[in-house]
C-alpha cells in the first residue's frame, strides 16, 4: 500500500471511524461522500464499536506476497452493532474456528509491511471474543 | 499529589511452554522450571508488536479512566522493541487512541525499566501542571537469542497508565530512582538479539539496584515491608523477584499477586507495569502497594502507591490481567514460535 494512501485512511483504519447518513441512518465503513442508500450528500463521522459478529467468511490459501507468512488465514465480513460491515482478517485462531455468528473483538494489529524497509501499516483484525 | 486515574494491560494469546523450548535445545525442562520458575511465556502473533500492544493497553486505561482521550497532553512509551529504529511508536498510538495532535509524545528506552520511566515522566508532567492527563506505557515483544537462557523468559505484553490529579484510582505517595553504570545486559545498534553478562546480571545488577531503590523509598516514606499489602518487583525470571523481596523483608503473600512471570514470561519494559496492573485488579481501598522496576545498564524506579475508594468501581470496565493469562490461549510448537518471532530466514 503506498504510504500517502495509508496516511489518508488513518481515521478509518486506526479508530474505526465510519459514516452515518443524517437523512436515513445508514452506517457505512469507511465513510462515503454520498449515502449508498438514499443518495444524501454528506455523512456524519461515527466511531464504530470494537466488536461484532461474523456474517460470512472464507479462507485464503494463496496469499498476496505481503501475507504469505500468514497463510492459510480466514477473512470475514464482520457486522458491528451499528450495522456497519467490515472485511477483516481473523487472527489468533485456525480457519476452522471461524463460524457464522462468531462473536469477535476488533483488535489493533499490524496489517502489512511495505517490504523489509518500508513503513508498517496498522489497522484492525477480528479475533474470537475472549 | 497526582496519581493514577486509569490503567490497562494487554497480553497476546499465543504461548509456548518451557518444555517445548527445552526439547528443541536438548535441555532438561524440569531444571528450567525449577531453576527459573517459568512454566510458559506469552508470544506475540505475527501481526503484534509494541505499537499494537500499547494501543490495546491504552484503550483499556482510557476506559477505566472514563476521560476524553483528547485531554491527554503527553504520551510516553517505554520499550526495547520499538518497531521502527527511526519513527516513534507514540505517534501511531496517539492517533489510534484518538488523543489528537495537541500532545507531547516520546519513545523511551532503558532496557526493562523503560515502562516505569514513561510512567515517572507522565506523572511528573501532570504534577508540574503542564498537562491535565498524561499516559505512560511499558510494552515489549522481547528478544531472546535461540538457545540462550533468555529464550525461556523473553515474552510479549504491556500495561498503560493514565495520570491525573482528580478522581484518582491510586494515589502516588512517593517515587525514587537508583541509577548506576552497570554493563549487565545490552544490545548494540543493528544487533538483533541482546547480550548479557550471565551471573553478573544478578548481584551487582538486579539485586543491588532493586534492593537499593526499595530501601531508599522505604526510608523516605517511613514505611516498612509489613505496611504493604502488595509488592511487585521486576520479573526477569521467577526466582529473582522472590529472592529480592525476601531479602528486603517482604513475604510471599505480598508478592504472589503481581508475580505473573511464571505463565507470562518477562515482558521486559512491560514486566513490572503488568504485574502492577494484576495487583490493581484485586486491591482494596487504602491498600499500600510497592512497585520496583529494574532496567539493565542499570537502574530501578520505585513507586509507593495507595489504592482509593474509586479503584474497585472502575476495574470492571476493562479485562483483568488474570483473564488474559488464564483465558483462551494458543500453544505453539517451537517451529511455529520460530516463524512468529521471525527466527527463520526466508526470501523476500
Amino acid at each position: 500500500m503506498p504510504s500517502p494512501r495509508y496516511w489518508r485512511e488513518i481515521p478509518a483504519r486506526y479508530r474505526l471511524e465510519g459514516g452515518r447518513c443524517p437523512a436515513c441512518g445508514k452506517v457505512t465503513y469507511p465513510t462515503r461522500r454520498v449515502c449508498p442508500e438514499c443518495r444524501h450528500e454528506g455523512m456524519e463521522a461515527i466511531a464504530l464499536s470494537r466488536h461484532g459478529r461474523v456474517v460470512t467468511f472464507t479462507t485464503i490459501h494463496v496469499a498476496p506476497t505481503e501475507f504469505q507468512m500468514e497463510a492459510p488465514y480466514p477473512m470475514a465480513v464482520v457486522e458491528t452493532p451499528e450495522g456497519a460491515r467490515l472485511m477483516v482478517q481473523v487472527a489468533d485462531c485456525a480457519p476452522d474456528d471461524v463460524k457464522l455468528g462468531l462473536e469477535v473483538a476488533l483488535e489493533f494489529r499490524r496489517i502489512q509491511r511495505e517490504g523489509r524497509s518500508g513503513i508498517l501499516c496498522y489497522g484492525h483484525k477480528a479475533v474470537p471474543a475472549r | 499529589m497526582a496519581g493514577i486515574v486509569g490503567y490497562g494491560a494487554f497480553i497476546p494469546r499465543n504461548r509456548i511452554k518451557s518444555e517445548e523450548i527445552a526439547r528443541q535445545w536438548g535441555k532438561d525442562p524440569a531444571a528450567i522450571k525449577r531453576g527459573l520458575m517459568l512454566q510458559e511465556k506469552s508470544v506475540p502473533g505475527i501481526d503484534e508488536d509494541t505499537i499494537t500492544i500499547s494501543v490495546e493497553a491504552g484503550r483499556a486505561a482510557i476506559e477505566r479512566a472514563g476521560i476524553d482521550p483528547q485531554l491527554i497532553g503527553a504520551l510516553y512509551i517505554g520499550s526495547e522493541s520499538h518497531p521502527y529504529a527511526v519513527k516513534p511508536s507514540g505517534t501511531v498510538v496517539a492517533e489510534a487512541l484518538g488523543i489528537g495532535t495537541d500532545v507531547h509524545v516520546a519513545d523511551f528506552e532503558f532496557a526493562c525499566k523503560a515502562g516505569t520511566e514513561a510512567m515517572f515522566v507522565a506523572l511528573s508532567i501532570v504534577e508540574s501542571g503542564r498537562a491535565k492527563f498524561a499516559m505512560g506505557i511499558g510494552a515489549d515483544t522481547s528478544q531472546g537469542a535461540p538457545n540462550d537462557a533468555l529464550e525461556f523468559s523473553a515474552s510479549a505484553g504491556g500495561a498503560a497508565y493514565v495520570f491525573g490529579k482528580d478522581h484518582l484510582l491510586v494515589d502516588v505517595v512517593d517515587t525514587y530512582s537508583f541509577t548506576s553504570d552497570t554493563p549487565d545486559f545490552w544490545r548494540r545498534e543493528g544487533e538483533f538479539y541482546p547480550r548479557h553478562g550471565g551471573r553478573f546480571t544478578g548481584e551487582p545488577a538486579y539485586f543491588r539496584h532493586v534492593t537499593s531503590a526499595t530501601r531508599a523509598i522505604l526510608e523516605r516514606t517511613g514505611l516498612k515491608p509489613a505496611d504493604f499489602r502488595y509488592a511487585v518487583f521486576h520479573m526477569p525470571n521467577g526466582k529473582f523477584p522472590l529472592a529480592a523481596g525476601k531479602e528486603l523483608g517482604f513475604k510471599k503473600e505480598q508478592m504472589e499477586t503481581g508475580w505473573i512471570v511464571n505463565t507470562m514470561g518477562n515482558t521486559y519494559s512491560g514486566s513490572s507495569p503488568t504485574g502492577l496492573a494484576a495487583v490493581l485488579d484485586v486491591a482494596a481501598p487504602d491498600d499500600l502497594i510497592l512497585i520496583t522496576s529494574f532496567g539493565s545498564g542499570a537502574a530501578s524506579d520505585s513507586f509507593v502507591l495507595r489504592a482509593t475508594e474509586l479503584l474497585p468501581q472502575r476495574r470492571d470496565r476493562a479485562p483483568t490481567v488474570r483473564s488474559m493469562l488464564d483465558g483462551p490461549r494458543r500453544y505453539l510448537t517451537y517451529g511455529e514460535y520460530a516463524k512468529y518471532r521471525e527466527k527463520i530466514i526466508v526470501n523476500d
